[in-house]
């Protein structure tokens, strides 16, 4: 490829890479997309598929505002979407549940919520607490042991895997350049451009957009970024394809518009994407019976573990570097969640030459000094 | 379809969709439906095309059926019973059966 | 019947799969003394091959041939060994540091082994023609099981189609029983021949020849066989015609039942959900685990073997078998005395000796392997070939991201009928190779259990807390 084949080279083709990349596309840059192979570490194949908005932000008021500002474009996202590809990611927002299975669990829950809606700044929306009759009616096949729940009418979801596979579609025929196989394992700035080294030769463009996940901890330093991450592992169970029953997706539960159950949400501090450990697996479908205990006769037909990226605190991190100027980092762990956002509002800063500090100053990892600092 | 080689000795009745199919002891769910003459035990979950048994050596889930209740169950390896009630599966499995 | 709550938690040997492998690695090892369990999800032992040989309605001997009989013996010699044979045992997860897990009647349990010999076989490689899902179309395989296991035989117009050593004796096996063939159509391409002939001097050392040639005859004598180079299936809701075309010529048949065959693959599954490396073989156009010359895997304690470890027919695998076993008594039991492993290779090596002809011979077309347009690749999802194609083409590399895209390889065959197809679309429309292609990565459970046998599992406190927050 010649040197000014490219205005922007995204590092990384998971959901944030290729939703970022699209972004750009129709502002009209020209962009490649470079991406591992096959087998390569992906979460955006691995994810729960969750477009969700209750419980994010205690910590960091921003983070709740800039989930509800995804939460509200991704009407528009998905609508613009299929009218590019013809395929229908089936988001849905019919708000979600998080069920307790005891008083504890139900108080924790509270607690939490009460916490995260008293912070200064926070963004006003409504989250309840329900009892069991109060969720029984939206959700008439839970278990006894379900005491109540968390509500929150903003939540949803979409069938993740398609929105992979049509944003894959989209930047294709946007002539986005695809370029799987191409780790990059070195990126310099040289004659006011960006020279990547890839295991397929070099790729060159006139500016940088980290998306790789965990690994833009390594990649991030070779452009005076940085990206402290802290990996982490999830496991999820899937069930055979099942009539409708489940119309609200719960925060560890949801069926598919597929029909099949995705039962999910463990955390564990491995690293080991080819791992799985049985017991948490085993954990998962012990409280998916208790709450649906028509489930358990289901048939599991695969389990799944995912290396989810994490950062340090676990907020997003949207930075641009002082030293080498048009290079990004972009990590985060709700990606599809965040698409929305990432296609729509921090693709166009890139596109522009500049973050918009108004809306993602809170985002930057030096907040990770002021932390030490204090 | 499939018909026995011979007349055998033990014999038990099983229902498949209401209709009384005589098996051989030692037959499986899958082998009674073919040699009783059902041309297909369901229906696909994605577009409901008929299926019937392809391989009878458990790997390809054709034959998934309706046991006593149970949905999703491997008719090719599971042995009939005296009095078993087997149904064809429509589609998409129903929570809880 | 043997219930879960009879079986031990621990076993020096579990060995997985009861057909000539299994039955005589577990038959070896225990009378060596070794503690060995042997697990089948099958109602009876015995295997592909020897399917139903506790139990087959045939009594006219000469139906399913003397080969068939000499399963017999294996199966008492195992049964007589003192290893406990469990059937009706599914296992779905076996990971490296040996932790099976099986389900028997509806129960799960979680069994820890010292060794495990992992015997579970070959499939049918896929046959993905038009209509290869419609009700009357079934591999040559079911309905062979359907003769062995129960004494059924195909009624109305049959067909045979395909290629291989299988097709034949199946062929031979209907016919003995009565039943009429109307044609085999064969899909062998007549330029295998070419590519076979340097193996011929081998083929004619080994056991194969005399009996094939048999067999050949015995079969062409009662059923014309057409040569074709095109063939689908059509009907309504079930097969009624099959068209084909033979010599340039297009035709059409009226038809009730088509047995497809071409060639046996190796059943990866559980191997490589328990991380054993693996290979392409293009000798044999499909994965085959990566083993030693004791049969051990790239994961320590574990072994393959039989048709599992690579396609090598029903008697080498229980030289293979013993092979695996004599391995696993050395490592648990040093005393115990076993035969010497090297006068089993070279049995072993005898077995084989045919395979290259055969492989060569019948290397089953690209026309047949490669499906194109509306022709479905994974049955479970009703995903099309032309949909592989577009997204290979769109950049999609391997088939774990195609399989993110177009979920094909999700349903509960869980690859096993469109894995290698799809590996070798993709490699077909990148020009690349199949080896660079790979395959799906899977993750237990390798056969579906129900989700309260999930929950029924052991959880430690460290696991709960990755959970329940
Ligand atoms: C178990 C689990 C559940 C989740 N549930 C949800 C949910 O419900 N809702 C939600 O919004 N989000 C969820 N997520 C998160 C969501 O999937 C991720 O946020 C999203 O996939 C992250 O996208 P990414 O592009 O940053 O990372 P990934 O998808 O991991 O992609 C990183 C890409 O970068 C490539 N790459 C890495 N290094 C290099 C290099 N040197 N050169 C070139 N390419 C490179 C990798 O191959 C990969 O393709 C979940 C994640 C997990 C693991
Ligand atoms: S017929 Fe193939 S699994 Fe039962």
């Amino acid at each position: 490829m010649a040197a000014s084949d490219y205005d922007v080279a995204i590092v990384g083709g998971g959901l944030v890479g290729v939703a970022t990349a699209w972004g750009l596309a129709r502002e009209g840059c020209r962009v490649a997309l470079l991406d591992e192979g096959d087998r390569a570490v992906r979460a955006s194949r691995g994810n729960f598929a969750l477009v969700w908005v209750q419980s994010k932000g205690l910590g960091l008021a921003a983070y709740a505002g800039w989930t509800v500002r995804s939460s509200n474009a991704w009407t528009g996202f998905a609508a613009t979407l299929k009218e590019e590809t013809g395929l229908d990611v089936c988001f849905q927002r019919p708000g979600g549940f998080h069920l307790a299975l005891s008083e504890r669990e139900l108080e924790a829950r509270a607690n939490i919520l009460n916490r995260l809606h008293n912070q200064p700044g926070i963004v006003d929306y409504k989250t309840e607490i329900l009892d069991h009759s109060q969720v029984a009616k939206m959700l008439p096949d839970i278990g006894r042991e379900v005491v109540g729940a968390s509500y929150c009418p903003l939540d949803g979801h979409v069938n993740s895997l398609r929105l992979f596979r049509t944003l894959h579609t989209a930047i294709h025929t946007r002539g986005v350049k695809y370029l799987p196989s191409h780790r990059v394992e070195s990126i310099v700035r040289e004659g006011g451009e960006f020279r990547l080294g890839t295991t397929q030769g070099e790729v060159r463009a006139g500016r940088v957009a980290l998306a790789a996940g965990n690994a833009n901890m390594q990649l991030a330093p070779m452009v005076g970024l940085e990206a402290p991450m802290k990996p982490e592992r999830g496991q999820i169970v899937v069930t055979e394809r099942l009539r409708p029953f489940l119309h609200y997706p719960v925060v560890t539960l949801r069926q598919t518009d597929e029909g099949t159950v995705m039962i999910g949400d463990s955390k564990e501090e491995s690293i080991d994407p080819a791992g799985l450990t049985l017991g948490v697996s085993a954990t998962e479908a012990e409280r998916a019976v208790r709450q649906f205990p028509l489930l358990a006769n289901v048939n599991v037909v695969r389990t799944w573990s995912a290396i989810r990226v994490m950062t340090q605190d676990g907020f997003p991190i949207y930075d641009e570097s002082e030293t080498h100027p048009g290079a990004f980092v972009l990590c985060c762990h709700s990606g599809v969640t965040l698409a929305a956002n990432h296609a729509l509002t921090v693709a166009p800063m890139i596109a522009r030459g500049a973050l918009d500090k108004t809306l993602v100053a809170p985002f930057s990892a030096r907040r990770f000094h002021v932390q030490e600092a204090g | 379809m499939f018909k026995r080689l011979g007349e055998t000795a033990s014999i038990v009745t099983i229902e498949v969709d209401g209709k009384t199919v005589r098996a051989r002891t030692g037959d499986t769910v899958a082998a009674a439906m073919l040699a009783g003459g059902i041309d297909h035990c369901r229906t696909t979950p994605v577009s409901g095309a008929p299926r019937a048994p392809y391989c009878l050596m458990g790997v390809c889930f054709e034959c998934l059926v309706i046991i006593d209740g149970i949905g999703s169950r491997q008719g090719c390896l599971i042995p009939v019973r005296d009095g078993m009630r087997v149904e064809t599966q429509q589609g998409k499995r129903e929570a809880g059966r | 019947m043997t219930g879960p709550s009879d079986l031990s938690s621990s076993y020096d040997l579990v060995v997985i799969g009861g057909g000539p492998a299994g039955l005589a690695a577990a038959a070896l090892a225990a009378r060596a003394g070794v503690s060995t369990v042997l697990f089948d999800e099958n109602p009876g032992i015995g295997g592909q091959i020897y399917r139903g040989i506790t139990s087959t309605p045939i009594k006219n001997r000469a139906v399913l041939g003397e080969d068939y009989w000499a399963g017999a013996s294996l199966a008492a010699e195992a049964k007589a060994s003192g290893a406990q044979i469990v059937t009706g045992a599914t296992v779905w997860s076996l990971d490296p540091s040996r932790q099976v897990g099986v389900s028997i009647g509806g129960e799960a349990r979680m069994i820890q082994a010292h060794r495990v010999i992992i015997a579970t076989g070959s499939l049918e490689r896929p046959f993905p023609i038009p209509g290869w899902t419609l009700p009357g179309v079934m591999t040559a395989g079911a309905a062979q099981t359907a003769l062995k296991a129960h004494g059924l035989v195909p009624e109305g117009r049959v067909l045979l189609a395909g290629s291989g050593p299988l097709l034949w004796l199946l062929a031979a096996q209907l016919l003995r029983a009565g039943t009429t063939i109307e044609t085999i159509l064969d899909t062998t391409p007549r330029s295998n021949w070419l590519r076979a002939l340097p193996h011929l001097a081998d083929f004619l050392l080994s056991p194969y020849w005399s009996k094939g040639l048999a067999l050949l005859r015995e079969v062409r004598a009662k059923v014309p066989v057409i040569p074709v180079q095109r063939l689908s299936a059509h009907g309504e809701g079930k097969l009624q015609h099959v068209e084909y075309q033979s010599a340039g010529k297009d035709y059409r048949r009226q038809a009730d039942m088509l047995f497809l065959h071409q060639g046996v693959v190796p059943n990866v599954n559980l191997a490589n959900a328990a991380g054993v490396a693996h290979r392409w073989s293009e000798r044999q156009l499909c994965f085959e685990p990566v083993l030693d010359v004791d049969s051990g895997s790239s994961v320590s304690g574990i072994s393959v073997a039989g048709d599992g470890a690579g396609i090598a027919g029903g008697t080498a695998a229980v030289e293979r078998g013993r092979i695996a076993a004599i391995a696993a008594v050395r490592a648990v039991k040093p005393s115990a005395s076993v035969p010497d492993p090297q006068s089993v290779r070279q049995r072993l090596q005898r077995e084989e000796l045919g395979r290259g002809f055969l492989d060569a011979l019948y290397r089953p077309a690209d026309m047949f392997r490669l499906p194109e347009g509306e022709t479905i690749v994974c049955r479970c999802e009703e995903v099309m070939a032309q949909q592989i194609h577009d997204m290979a083409a769109k950049g999609c590399e391997g088939p774990n991201q195609m399989k993110a895209f177009l979920r094909c390889g999700m349903g509960p065959c869980q690859g096993r009928l469109c894995g290698l197809t799809v590996t070798e679309l993709i490699a077909n429309e990148r020009h690349t190779r199949p080896a660079d292609v790979g395959y799906y990565r899977l993750r237990p459970p390798v056969k579906p259990i129900t989700l309260a046998e999930l929950a029924s599992l052991p959880i430690s406190e460290a696991e709960r807390k990755a959970v329940e927050r």
